[in-house]
């Protein structure tokens, strides 16, 4: 590293900018990635979206000219180029089931799944990095065995399946939460969509006996993704915790006379939160990979439940639309975590 | 303590232990030995290995096991949605079926799914990591874009795109959760090729002239396998998973295919009054993906003494 030698602001941020031009880069050319897979799958697809349109008895001069209207005349490359040119103007097509603009249909649904995710990884984050650490400092303890099996189950069990049997246990048996959907229809109509996040909607308007329902109805998939959640974070958080302890700074911090707290939550913590940054970014966007599963099960009215209802009608536009987009989440996250990474790491400027 | 004037007639273990192998064969089954010997240190392995071991032995002896057809069902009057009983121990679906003929049977399915997945992705991970790694340059540009690329995808949603392009069914799921899978296995092929690329017996190698097809194929790909193979063992309950979940979205085996996913979603129709139905072949999924997960961390600790913690 020649530049470290230089010193001064200048000598700091020019390979910090020159490292973040590059990776904007691949970040595109991953984007573009993206999207041919997309316009691949949308063209191997056996299902002929002409037919699907004007069904199998139309005369053939209709059938050509609906073909030529969709552009499915055009060689394969000019046809890449007017997806990429409509897809980056957020054009996916109509979507065959619902007969409106696919963006328009991710838009109405998206935050329902962005109410879900997020309330997932607060819950997994909040638990699971204290508890990650507390199995750092025991180890082999008995929270280290906790930490152990909640990972081995959370790596292990699948997701519907737990979720139904949740369903089962603390809905139809015991009547603790609400049941599937994200608000009774009798609640439904005292306040008014704004944000689309339920929750913030009827707290910000004082509805709060329509809040209480809607919490009663996310508590559970919300827990459900917050266990998945945690289970990964707390395992990653102990294991980068169980890194910096060996590390000579801690040992001068005990030396110097800290106390343990402070040696712990202060100065091995706030290392291992660099990379733990990058781990609770993954774990958000597996989150919303695990909804697409958890939303079918508690009918959640999100972009994973849009997906597989437009799957299981061979709605093509729509669940490309949806697998972008979720693909396009998934780049930006990781460019998020990656510019996160390079503010609080100072190592890596 | 006098020595005895001959040696005595060395015992198994101590040929297998000898510091001075006499042959190829004798140092391989030494450190297959010695592997095995740390690995049965680990109770929980040893657990995950019984839990594969008979998951096969149910595949192969299904027939056998099974005491009624898995597809075919009872009388639809008196026979539907049993709770468990001794004839039918863990009750009977809504087609009447016996649900534990069908779940030894669904053992099938699964292996097979697992099975075929790792037989697809784990070669195309090696080749392109290898390759990439190995050669270096744009090659290695290209390819670890076209790696990230897929990688990008939540493997979920992506086998769910592609078999939406493809048809429902247990072929093309297959396919599926394959083409979402190699990603990670080239990204650690590539890691251990960058590491031997550059040593001497390679050098010596290309020296006397082997092709670099014959260098990678002899030389580089046996020294990834091991971390590749740990990582696909860990992938496996990860693959079992996805399966299912593809079942669970009636997009994987179709019926009367007794697919666990697809039974749980059967189930789910039934869930509140007969209990039994989606319970049991959950149950089924999480032994088997934990044996496969006890399993590849008992392995990663044994031929991958990097990762373990």
């Amino acid at each position: 590293m020649p530049a470290t030698t230089r010193g001064g602001l200048a000598g700091a941020l020019l390979p910090f900018l020159a490292g973040l031009a590059r990776f904007m880069g691949m970040t595109a050319v991953t984007l573009l990635g993206l999207l041919a897979v997309t316009f691949i799958i949308g063209r191997v697809v056996p299902i002929d979206p002409v037919i699907a349109i004007v069904g199998d008895r139309a005369p053939p001069q209709v059938y050509d000219r609906v073909r030529r209207e969709l552009g499915l005349d055009l060689p394969l490359a000019e046809q890449f180029w007017v997806y990429l040119k409509r897809a980056v103007t957020g054009d996916f097509g109509t979507s065959v089931l619902t007969s409106n603009q696919v963006i328009s249909d991710i838009a109405r649904v998206f935050p329902a799944t962005l109410e879900l995710a997020t309330l997932g990884t607060l819950i997994g984050t909040l638990i699971g990095v204290p508890l990650g650490v507390l199995a750092a400092v025991r180890r082999g303890g008995w929270i280290d065995q906790i930490v152990r099996v909640v990972g081995l189950v959370g790596y292990s069990v699948p997701i519907f399946w737990l979720g139904l049997m949740s369903l089962l246990l603390f809905y139809a048996k015991l009547g603790w939460v609400e049941g599937p959907g994200r608000i009774d229809v009798s609640y439904s109509y005292l306040y008014t969509e704004t944000t689309g996040l339920v929750l913030l909607d009827t707290a910000m308007q004082g509805q709060w006996d329509a809040f209480r329902n809607a919490l009663g109805h996310i508590a559970l998939p919300a827990g459900l993704l917050g266990y998945f959640s945690l289970a990964y974070i707390s395992r990653m958080t102990r294991s980068f915790m169980l890194n910096e302890l060996q590390q000579e700074y801690v040992t001068a911090a005990r030396v110097k006379g800290l106390s343990e707290a402070r040696v712990i939550w202060r100065h091995a913590l706030r290392n291992a939160a660099v990379p733990l940054v990058t781990v609770i970014a993954l774990s958000y966007a597996g989150l919303l990979e695990g909804s697409v599963l958890t939303e079918t099960v508690f009918a959640w009215p999100g972009l994973g439940q849009y997906i597989t209802n437009s799957l299981q009608n061979a709605d093509m536009n729509a669940v490309l639309g949806g697998t972008l987009v979720i693909g396009a989440i998934f780049v930006g996250l990781n460019l998020m975590s990656d510019l996160l990474y390079r503010l609080l790491d100072p190592r890596t400027r | 303590m006098s020595t005895p004037l001959s040696a005595p007639a060395p015992t198994w273990r101590e040929w297998l232990l000898s510091p001075t192998p006499e042959s190829r064969t004798q140092a391989r089954l030494g450190r297959a030995y010695l592997g095995w010997r740390a690995f049965a240190r680990n109770p929980l392995a040893v657990v995950g290995l019984v839990i594969v071991f008979l998951l096969i032995l149910v595949a192969i002896f299904a027939d056998l096991l099974a005491p009624f057809s898995p597809v075919a069902g009872g009388d639809l009057r008196t026979q539907r949605l049993l709770p468990p009983s001794w004839t039918n121990l863990f009750g009977t679906d809504d087609q009447a079926r016996d649900i534990l003929s069908r779940l030894l049977h669904g053992s099938r399915i699964t292996l097979f799914v697992v099975a075929l997945v790792s037989i697809i992705a784990t070669p195309i991970g090696l080749l392109v990591g290898t390759v990439a790694g190995y050669l270096g340059g744009w090659v290695d540009a290209v390819l670890m874009r076209l790696t990230d690329i897929f990688l990008a995808f939540p493997r979920l949603i992506l086998a769910l795109a592609f078999v939406a392009a493809l048809g429902p069914g247990i072929e093309n799921a297959v396919i599926a959760i394959a083409i979402t899978s190699w990603p990670p296995y080239a990204r650690i092929a590539r890691a251990e090729t960058l590491t031997i690329r550059n040593s001497d017996f390679i050098a010596a190698v290309r020296l006397q002239g082997a092709s670099t097809a014959r260098i990678i194929w002899k030389h580089v790909v046996p020294l990834c396998l091991s971390s590749v193979i740990v990582r696909v063992t860990l992938d496996m309950a990860g693959i079992i998973l996805t399966a299912a979940g593809l079942g669970f979205l009636g997009l994987g085996a179709q019926p009367p295919t007794p697919e666990w996913g697809a039974m749980v979603a059967t189930g789910r129709n039934y869930l509140i009054d007969y209990w039994w139905v989606a319970t049991v072949p959950g149950l089924a999924i999480c032994i088997v993906s934990l044996g496969f997960n006890l399993l590849g961390d008992g392995l990663r600790d044994v031929l991958d003494p990097k990762a373990a913690r």
